[in-house]
C-alpha cells in the first residue's frame, strides 16, 4: 500500500478536519444565567467557557436570592448563531445552573454598566473634563488638584464613548463592572 | 457505633451507609492517609466488597467496566493528593462515554485545605472540566445528602461520572445520618419523554422514506435493555436498515436482518455509503462524533435527519438535524412504535427493496477481506477464531485502543447489549484489563476477553496483581505486532513512512510475565496452533495472558482518512478485487 499523494496544506495531515464547517456572522449576545450560589459554581462556568473556546466579553455575577440560595451570572459572549446555541445549551445542561436566558433574542432589554474613571489634567484640559462628565450626566467622586474620578452608570457604548473622549484629556485610570442587563416587561 | 434511637454517626460510617443504601455492591480502590477512617469502617462491615486495586487510574476503569456491562453506577475510593489526579484520565473517560460512576476521594482536613499540605492537591479544581458535578464537603451534617445526591446526578439524564471530595475531618466528625428518601431532587430532572408532535413528524417520515437508515449509539445502551428489546422491534418491524457507533454495538444484534456493521472512519463500506446515500437518517442516541461524520460539509448531503438525544446540548452541535427530539431513547421508542402502529405500520415496500438491493451490492464488495496467511497469525483472522471459537458463550469482551480495537469491532458479533465494553470518546490505552477485571467482578461465572495490543496492555499491567488476588479469571488476548499499529498506520499513509517511534521495543516475555503473576501464559505464533491454544485460553480455571504474535505491517480498513467524507473510504486488499461500481470516488 504506497502512501497517499497529499497535497500540500491540505488538512488532511491531522487526525481531526481542521476545517470550520459553518463560517457565519459573529453575532454579540447578553446571557443571563440562574445558578446554584454555591462554590465553584462560576469556575464550572467559566471552565465551559474557556473549556470549548468561547468568548467572554464581559461577565458580573452576584446573589440575587438569598433565601433560594441563587446567583445571577450575566455574559455577554460572541460568535456565530450555531455556536451561540451550543453556549445556551451546554449551560443548560450543567447541574448547577436553573435557568439560561438570552436578553439579545428573548425580547427587549435593558443593558446597565457601572465606571469609575481617573482623569489627571490641568489647566484647559481639567475644564474641559469637567465639562463633559456635565454633558454625560456622570457624577465627580473624587477631585484633588490633579485628578477627578468619575463615575458614570449607562450602557456600554456610552461608557466607550465617554472614555475614548477622556483619552486625550488625560484618562489615568478606569474601572469598569461589566454589564447587568434584564429584560423589560415580564 | 450508632447512638441508640438517633442518626448520630460520624462521617465515615455514614460513607458506607450511604452506599448501602444506594445499593452499592461493590466499591474499587485504594487506601492512603486521608481516606483511613472509612477503610476502617469498610473493614467494620461486610455488606459491601473493596476490590484493592494496584494503581488508582485501575480503579476507575473497574468502575467503568462494571458499570457498563451491569447498567448500575460504578463506585470508586480514592485517597487525596496524587490518588485523585491518578483518577483524572479515568473520569474524563467515563465522561466522553457518558459512563455512570460516583468516585469518592479523601482529601486533607478542612483547616488545611490551601495551606500545601501532605498529600494535598485541589481536587475539585482538577476534575472540574472532567466530571459531570464534583462537590468538597465541608460539614459532616451535608454529606450523607450530598452523596445522595451524587449518586442521582450520575445516572438521571445522560450518565456521567461525579466525584465527592471529603476531607479527614469531616469522615472523622458526628453528625445525624440523612436518609436518601428525604433528598430533594430539586431542579436538575432532566427531560425523558419525548415531545409527541415531534415523535409524530418522524413516524410521518418513517411512513414516506424510500431509503432510510438507523443511525444509533451509546445512548441506546445507556437507556436500559428495555431500549435495546425497542430498538429490535422497531428494526424488524420497518425493515429498514440499522448500523451503529463503536459504542452502540449489540444493541441491536448482529445477526439480525437489518444489521450492516458499524459505520464511521473504520466502519464497513456498507454502512457508510447507506448514510451517505440515505433520504431518512434516524440517528438515536449517538452524537455525530467526527469519527463518524469525516467531512462535515460533506455528511450524508441529501439526507432529512431525524436526531433522538436524551442531551439537548448534542443536538445541532455538529452536524444540523432537521428533526430533533428531546428524550430518553426508550420512551421515545416506545412512543414512537406506539403512534406507527396506530396508524397502519406503512413503509415504502418496493422503494425498501430497491434500497436493499443498492445495499447488498455494496455488501457484495466484502469490505473486510484481507490476505490471510498460512506462515503469519493475521490480527483479522485471529479475531475471528476467537469469535467463532467463543460464539455463543456467556461472553462478555472489553478491549484496549488501537487497530485491535477496530478490527473486534469489525470481527466480533454482539447479540446483546451490555457485553462489548471499550474506551471509544476518550481512546484511553489501559482502559481493557482494568476494565475486564469489573466486567469479571460483576459477572464472574463469565467468560471475560480482554483485546488488547502490547503496547495498551503494558500501560495498566500491574491490575493482573488484582486478578490474581480477587480470583478473577479475566483471558487477556493480546494481539501482539511488536508496534504502535494505528499510529504507525497513519505515519505510513499521511507521513510518508515516517515511524517516529512506533515500534515496541524491550517488551518482556508474557508468558514468563504470567508466570510471576501466578498465572497462566501462552504464546501462539503459527495459525495451525491458534484454535487449540484458543481453546486452552478459556479453558484454564484462571486469568490468561495469551501472547498472539500477529503481522507487523497490517493496516486496517476500511479507512476514511481525515478530511474525506464519508463516502470516500480507502478499502486496501478488497479494492483489488474489482467488484466495485458504487458512485462516489473510491481512492486507492
Amino acid at each position: 500500500m504506497s502512501a497517499l499523494k497529499i497535497k500540500l496544506g491540505s488538512s488532511s495531515h491531522s487526525a481531526y478536519d481542521l476545517r470550520d464547517p459553518y463560517a457565519e456572522v459573529i453575532e454579540s449576545h447578553t446571557l443571563a444565567i440562574i445558578v446554584d450560589n454555591e462554590s465553584g459554581v462560576l469556575a464550572r462556568v467559566i471552565g465551559l467557557f474557556s473549556g470549548r473556546g468561547y468568548n467572554i466579553d464581559s461577565l458580573t455575577v452576584a446573589e440575587v436570592d438569598h433565601e433560594g440560595r441563587k446567583s445571577r451570572i450575566t455574559i455577554v459572549t460572541r460568535g456565530t448563531p450555531q455556536v451561540i446555541e451550543q453556549i445556551k445549551a451546554q449551560l443548560g445542561r450543567l447541574v448547577p445552573v436553573h435557568e439560561v436566558h438570552d436578553l439579545t433574542v428573548e425580547g427587549p432589554s435593558v443593558q446597565r454598566e457601572l465606571a469609575l474613571i481617573k482623569v489627571a489634567g490641568k489647566g484647559e484640559q481639567r475644564i474641559e473634563a469637567l465639562r463633559l462628565c456635565e454633558i454625560f450626566r456622570a457624577k465627580v467622586v473624587d477631585s484633588t488638584l490633579e485628578s477627578f474620578v468619575f463615575e458614570m452608570t449607562g450602557t456600554p457604548e456610552k461608557i466607550d464613548a465617554f472614555a475614548d473622549l477622556m483619552r486625550p484629556l488625560g484618562l489615568h485610570e478606569i474601572a469598569r463592572t461589566g454589564v447587568a442587563a434584564l429584560a423589560r416587561g415580564v | 457505633m450508632t447512638k441508640a434511637n438517633t442518626g448520630m454517626m460520624t462521617g465515615a460510617k455514614m460513607i458506607v451507609k450511604a452506599l448501602k443504601d444506594q445499593g452499592v455492591e461493590v466499591v474499587f480502590g485504594y487506601p492512603g492517609g486521608a481516606v483511613l477512617p472509612i477503610y476502617d469502617e469498610i473493614f467494620l462491615q461486610n455488606d459491601i466488597r473493596h476490590v484493592l486495586v494496584r494503581h488508582e487510574q485501575g480503579a476507575i476503569h473497574m468502575a467503568e467496566g462494571y458499570a457498563r456491562s451491569t447498567g448500575k453506577v460504578g463506585c470508586a475510593l480514592v485517597t487525596s493528593g496524587p490518588g485523585a489526579t491518578n483518577a483524572v484520565t479515568g473520569l474524563t473517560d467515563a465522561l466522553l462515554d457518558s459512563i455512570p460512576i460516583v468516585v469518592l476521594s479523601g482529601q486533607v482536613p478542612t483547616f488545611m485545605i490551601g495551606t500545601d499540605g501532605f498529600q494535598e492537591a485541589d481536587t475539585v479544581g482538577i476534575t472540574r472540566p472532567c466530571t459531570k458535578m464534583n462537590w468538597l464537603v465541608k460539614d459532616t451534617e451535608k454529606l450523607a445528602e450530598t452523596l445522595h445526591m451524587a449518586f442521582h446526578v450520575a445516572q438521571t439524564g445522560r450518565p456521567g461520572p461525579v466525584l465527592v471530595d471529603i476531607p479527614k475531618d469531616v469522615q472523622f466528625g458526628e453528625g445525624e445520618y440523612f436518609p436518601k428518601e428525604k433528598l430533594r431532587l430539586g431542579h436538575y430532572q432532566p427531560r425523558v419523554k419525548g415531545d409527541l408532535d415531534q415523535i409524530t413528524r418522524l413516524v410521518e417520515l418513517i411512513e414516506n422514506a424510500e431509503r432510510p437508515v438507523f443511525y444509533t449509539g451509546g445512548g441506546v445502551i445507556n437507556s436500559g435493555p428495555g431500549a435495546s428489546q425497542l430498538l429490535r422491534e422497531l428494526v424488524d418491524a420497518t425493515g429498514f436498515p440499522i448500523t451503529s457507533t463503536l459504542m452502540g454495538l449489540g444493541a441491536y444484534p448482529a445477526s439480525g436482518k437489518g444489521w450492516l456493521g458499524m459505520l464511521g472512519m473504520h466502519g464497513l463500506y456498507e454502512a457508510n455509503l447507506a448514510m451517505h446515500g440515505c433520504d431518512l437518517m434516524i440517528n438515536i442516541g449517538a452524537r455525530f462524533d467526527d469519527r463518524i461524520t469525516g467531512r462535515v460539509k460533506d455528511f450524508s448531503p441529501h439526507s432529512v435527519k431525524a436526531h433522538i438525544d436524551i442531551d439537548p446540548s448534542s443536538i445541532n452541535k455538529v452536524i444540523r438535524v432537521d428533526l430533533p427530539i428531546v428524550g430518553d431513547v426508550g420512551h421515545v421508542l416506545e412512543d414512537l412504535l406506539r403512534i406507527w402502529k396506530s396508524r397502519g405500520r406503512k413503509v415504502q415496500k418496493p422503494a425498501l427493496a430497491k434500497w436493499w438491493g443498492q445495499i447488498n451490492e455494496w455488501k457484495a464488495v466484502n469490505c473486510l477481506d484481507y490476505k490471510n496467511s498460512e506462515k503469519t497469525i493475521k490480527p483479522q483472522y485471529a479475531l475471528q477464531r476467537l469469535e467463532a471459537l467463543t460464539k455463543g458463550m456467556d461472553r462478555y469482551i472489553t478491549t484496549e485502543v488501537g487497530q485491535h480495537q477496530m478490527w473486534a469491532a469489525q470481527f466480533l458479533g454482539f447479540e446483546a447489549p451490555n457485553r462489548w465494553m471499550t474506551s471509544g470518546g476518550l481512546g484511553t490505552m489501559g482502559y481493557g484489563l482494568p476494565a475486564s477485571i469489573g466486567v469479571q467482578i460483576a459477572h464472574p461465572e463469565a467468560l471475560v476477553i480482554n483485546v488488547a495490543g502490547e503496547a495498551s496492555w503494558l500501560m495498566n499491567m500491574q491490575e493482573m496483581g488484582t486478578a490474581m488476588q480477587f480470583r478473577a479469571p479475566v483471558k487477556q488476548f493480546i494481539l501482539n505486532n511488536e508496534r504502535l499499529g494505528m499510529v504507525r498506520q497513519w505515519q505510513e499513509l499521511l507521513h510518508g513512512e515516517r515511524y517516529s517511534h512506533s515500534w515496541s521495543e524491550s517488551l518482556p516475555d508474557f508468558v514468563k510475565l504470567a508466570e510471576a503473576f501466578g498465572c497462566k501464559g501462552i504464546k501462539c505464533s503459527d495459525p495451525k496452533d491458534l484454535d487449540d491454544a484458543i481453546m486452552e485460553m478459556i479453558r484454564y480455571d484462571g486469568p490468561v495472558i495469551f501472547d498472539c504474535l500477529v503481522e507487523k505491517h497490517e493496516n486496517c480498513f476500511p479507512m476514511i482518512p481525515s478530511g474525506k467524507p464519508h463516502n470516500e473510504m480507502l478499502l486496501g486488499e478488497a479494492d483489488t478485487q474489482g467488484v466495485i461500481k458504487a458512485a462516489g470516488a473510491v481512492l486507492v
